[in-house]
């Protein structure tokens, strides 16, 4: 290599995106570059951002399909706000993302696609590399198709073949400026194409002439380095949250020695859920793919009355129609967890963008006073621990509990730590067996959970359903005062949970009046935030709920302290609704419902200003 | 606790007080369940009744066994579940016409296709009862209830072509009139591996009083109906006997004398591979034919929960019993020291 030409800048942090139509492998891509990053001990977090429709027209605007890449050599939190790096392929990829770009940005361009016709359908009137508008950039032009289709003319493949694997080209263009080695992305290649022969001897040759093209003809000025980041002792692999809910729910089944069921339907951006189950009927995992959203959740409560750990898990419109079972759920007291990947509402929204904003629609949105524990995992790698604390808490207090994720933790990749088996928490079930003693409404005292007697126990038939419930003895009851016992009964149970969750911790400088709050997938840019405030002098604290109902126990004590309390969700104001009704307090919102996540330039400026108002 | 075979009618009736409208069919349909239980020989803690919404739907609260009341029309979803969750169960679904053909259409249709080892008794009164009297998916057109007062203008559903139509792998029909004739065929969709289909005539005093006493009425059910027997020439009547015989595609009765070709009549052969003779029983409506009761088809299909468990052995016999820590350990991983 020519390395002593140039010498390689080193960087604390780098973020790249990859921007091509959604035929291009602009997901593949990214995952590959990951996927390195992280074996060579980056810490890393991705953002991929595809569109809805499968094929949307080539070459247009809204089939631009993205993958954000952050890389660093310090802890991260977040995918990064602007990308330093833009490859794109086509116009409209360029197009689609120019506006996110800071100034000073590289852009890594496909020269090839900025034809008449590749100009026409991302609908620009002039060749943007032909005036000026790329001024504030850096350009690095790369006639990528054309060097792509030479390249692996060897291989044998027709011309749009060749053409196809100028991903790779890029991506070996991306490993040089940052220094990466190929031979994982050769080997995966390798695997991948086994069976297709002439395909895997095309990607590979496209890789390595990307590599050695961005090394021998000199296009960049500069190049860098990312070294290693300090992370903890201990054996790492990249998980998305689904794949990572996946695992948690499989993990819950083997501790508590139940097998998983898993009824679902699907719905972006919740069917990698399903899929990943599904490949694990090794585990004796039952997913079932139902004819519908309610089936879905019906088959999940029939199971759990069977006595399997039962699940379901789909996205906000499911939600809509799984809510009537929801509520039978909390009438008959079984155990089930509703894994909820939201995306933008309402109604069918923007099925592959992130929002926050079935928060209340889950905590309120049954017919009757019908309570249940919500839950949201911060991070990625939060959904496995967080999909074992839904199971306890389902089978611990008989109950359903919604876990909130959302699309943005679902995609978004982050290292995990490989946790050793004697590190999870017991799930310990318990089922009634005692025809003498047993009544189906009788509470534990201390949880207030009734029993759980599954068929085919000898002496204990008994009949339950949604009908209001007699305390106790279980038949059906239209007495007025047992309604509202069981009624508070059902409240009460759930309001106990709060004596088994974590308090709510706060971080941030101990010195501040002002305390940020958020919940759920918003933790990183959150703590991103807070900690380069922190780190300019800023007296600011914040606090992020995992815990939505009940609130952890400390939750009203905490937020008394502050002089100001500001919140920050992906809604239009929905944990505020709650913070502001519970605990009476005025709050200051930043409410953002674009479909993206957060960027900490965005949650700085917010906090800035309410923090100069107060001086003011 | 008592075997199985021990148990006697009483052992099935719960301490709950039924309360169906006197002289409602359901009372009858009850005591035939109650009375059948017994002699399949299953231990009582083995039997779960699920149903959806309706007056049928209350059924599992009156049956001293297992049993789950959910919501309208899904049922089938829940019943799916339990069996996949705990297939050595033998499960009894309870829908009505509204419940099973209308907002339960949909997975009534799946799980027939599915064909889980499930009885589905699906009550046909021809009205809706427990929200008062409206006409319902099986109401015949033109029939005047409080939300038709000019009556109704859809086409009914027929259940036996809906279910044959979804491959059911067991179709029935029987009527609340007769005890004898709902505990054979309830105890034939038993011993039916597969989900069973039954349809039961059930006579709604309040709302559609006597809807299929020209059918079923001592009086004329040797004459209006065909009690369907495997290998039996389908024939009604006792002093007059009609016959049916195929012209075409489509069944024709005749009065049968001593000069009638009996070799050419139409044989019940339920096990038919091809579904449309069973379609033609099922077209066979009153007044223009007899009304055909019993087995209209039986087939032996494989059973999706079967299917599940295979998938689950097989797999474990290829990669071996799912270890956490290899779950864990699964794809690229990377060492930091």
């Amino acid at each position: 290599m020519s390395e002593a030409v140039q010498t390689r800048r080193t960087l604390a942090s780098a973020t790249i995106r990859f921007a091509g139509d959604s035929g291009d492998g602009m997901q593949l891509t990214g995952t590959q570059f990951t996927n390195t990053s992280a074996t060579l001990g980056n810490d890393i977090s991705t953002f991929p951002d595809f569109p809805a429709e499968i094929r949307a027209p080539a070459g247009t605007v809204p089939g631009v399909s993205g993958f954000q890449i952050r890389f660093a050599s310090e802890d991260i939190h977040t995918p990064g706000d602007r990308p330093d790096v833009l490859v794109a392929m086509n116009p409209a990829a360029l197009k689609a993302n120019l506006d996110e770009l800071p100034n000073g940005a590289l852009l890594i361009i496909n020269q090839d696609s900025f034809n008449k016709s590749g100009l026409k359908k991302a609908e620009y009137v002039t060749n943007p590399l032909e005036d000026d508008s790329l001024s504030k950039y850096r350009v690095v032009l790369v006639p990528l198709s054309s060097l792509t289709e030479r390249a692996v003319e060897e291989a044998g493949l027709n011309k749009k073949a060749a053409e196809r694997c100028k991903n790779f080209f890029a991506l070996g263009i991306m490993y040089y400026l940052y220094d990466r080695p190929l031979e994982q992305s050769l080997e995966w290649i390798a695997k991948k194409f086994a069976n297709k022969e002439d395909i895997q001897k095309a990607n590979q040759l496209a890789l390595k002439a990307g590599y050695h093209y961005a090394d021998t003809a000199e296009i960049f000025s500069d190049t860098y380095r990312v070294p290693q980041a300090k992370l903890d002792q201990g054996t790492y692999r990249g998980l998305t949250g689904n794949a990572a809910l996946a695992m948690g729910m499989v993990a819950a089944g083997q501790i508590a020695k139940k097998p998983l069921f898993y009824g679902s339907y699907p719905i972006t951006p919740a069917s990698d859920v399903l899929h990943e189950l599904a490949k694990l009927r090794h585990f004796g995992v039952r997913t079932f793919q139902a004819e519908d959203e309610i089936a879905a959740i019906g088959a999940a409560i029939g199971a759990a009355f069977g006595g399997a750990l039962a699940s379901t898990g789909t996205s906000g419109p499911g939600i809509c129609l799984k809510s009537e079972a929801m509520g039978l759920a909390v009438m008959t007291e079984l155990p089930l967890v509703i894994l909820n990947v939201q995306r933008a509402g309402p109604s069918t929204g923007m099925p592959t963008k992130t929002e926050q904003s079935d928060l209340l629609q889950v905590i309120w949105g049954r017919n009757g006073d019908s309570p249940l524990p919500v839950i949201a995992p911060a991070t990625p790698g939060e959904c496995f621990t967080m999909a074992l604390e839904a199971c306890r808490i389902a089978v611990n207090y008989m109950t359903p509990v919604v876990l909130l994720s959302d699309g943005y933790l679902a995609n978004g990749a982050e290292p995990w730590k490989v946790p050793s088996l004697d590190s999870l928490p017991e799930i310990k079930i318990s089922h009634e067996v005692d025809p003498e003693s047993f009544q189906p409404y009788e509470r534990d005292p201390e949880t207030l959970a009734r029993p759980w007697a599954v068929p085919g126990q000898v002496g204990l038939e008994h009949r339950i359903g949604g009908l209001e419930k007699q305390d106790i003895k279980g038949n059906v009851s239209y007495d007025p005062a047992n309604h509202q016992r069981m009624t508070d009964l059902r409240t009460q149970k759930i309001e106990g949970i709060t004596k088994t969750i974590p308090d709510l911790e706060v971080y941030g400088d101990p010195e501040a009046d002002t305390l940020v709050l958020g919940w759920g997938g918003t933790y990183g840019s959150l703590l991103t935030a807070i900690n380069q405030m922190n780190s300019e002098g800023h007296k600011v604290a914040a606090a992020h709920f995992r815990y939505l109902n009940p609130f952890p126990p400390n939750t009203g004590e905490v937020i008394q302290r502050y002089k100001k309390i500001l919140v920050c969700e992906l809604n239009n104001g929905q944990l505020d609704v709650l913070i502001k009704s519970r605990f009476v307090r005025q709050t200051e919102p930043l409410l953002k419902v674009k479909g993206k996540p957060f960027q900490v330039s965005e949650l700085t400026e917010f906090i800035k200003k309410h923090l100069a108002d107060d001086q003011a | 606790m008592a075997k199985g075979a021990a148990l006697s009618k009483k052992d099935f009736q719960s301490d709950q007080i039924v309360r169906w409208c006197p002289g409602c069919g359901d009372y009858a349909i009850l005591a035939a369940i109650q009375g059948t239980m017994p002699k399949l020989g299953i231990p009582k803690e083995k039997i779960v009744f699920v149903s959806g919404i309706g007056c049928s739907s209350r059924f599992p609260y009156y049956m001293d066994t297992y049993g789950f009341h959910t919501i309208h029309g899904r049922a089938p979803a829940f019943a799916t579940g339990l069996k996949i969750a705990n297939p050595d169960l033998s499960i009894w679904m309870v829908t009505g016409d509204g419940d099973g053909l209308s907002i339960g259409g949909n997975h009534l249709l799946h799980i027939l296709r599915r064909n889980l080892d499930v009885n589905i008794l699906l009550f046909n009164n021809r009205i809706y009862g427990l929200t008062k009297g409206q006409y319902s998916p099986t109401s015949e057109t033109g029939k005047k209830t409080k939300s038709s007062p000019m009556g109704s203008m859809e086409r009914p559903v027929n259940p036996i072509k809906f279910a044959l139509a979804a491959e059911a792998s067991f179709v029935a029909r029987t009527y609340d009139a007769n005890p004898k004739h709902m505990a054979q065929v309830f105890q034939a969709a038993a011993a039916h591996k597969g989900t069973s289909f039954i349809e039961i005539f059930q006579n709604c005093v309040i709302f559609n009083k006597d809807a299929f006493d020209d059918v079923y009425d001592r009086n004329v059910r040797t004459d209006h109906m065909i009690h369907l027997e495997e290998g039996e020439p389908l024939v009604a009547g006792s002093e007059h006997k009609r016959g049916v015989f195929l012209e075409g595609l489509q069944p024709s009765v005749r009065n049968l004398d001593e000069n009638s070709d009996h070799s050419t009549l139409m044989v019940h052969d339920p096990k038919a591979k091809s579904p449309v003779y069973a379609n033609l029983l099922a077209d066979m409506e009153f007044p223009d034919y007899p009304v055909p009761v019993g087995i209209f088809r039986s087939l032996e299909r494989p059973c999706y929960e079967d299917a599940l468990a295979a998938q689950i052995s097989e797999a474990q016999a290829k990669k071996g019993v799912g270890k956490l820590e290899d779950l864990f350990s699964a794809g690229e991983t990377w060492k930091v020291s």
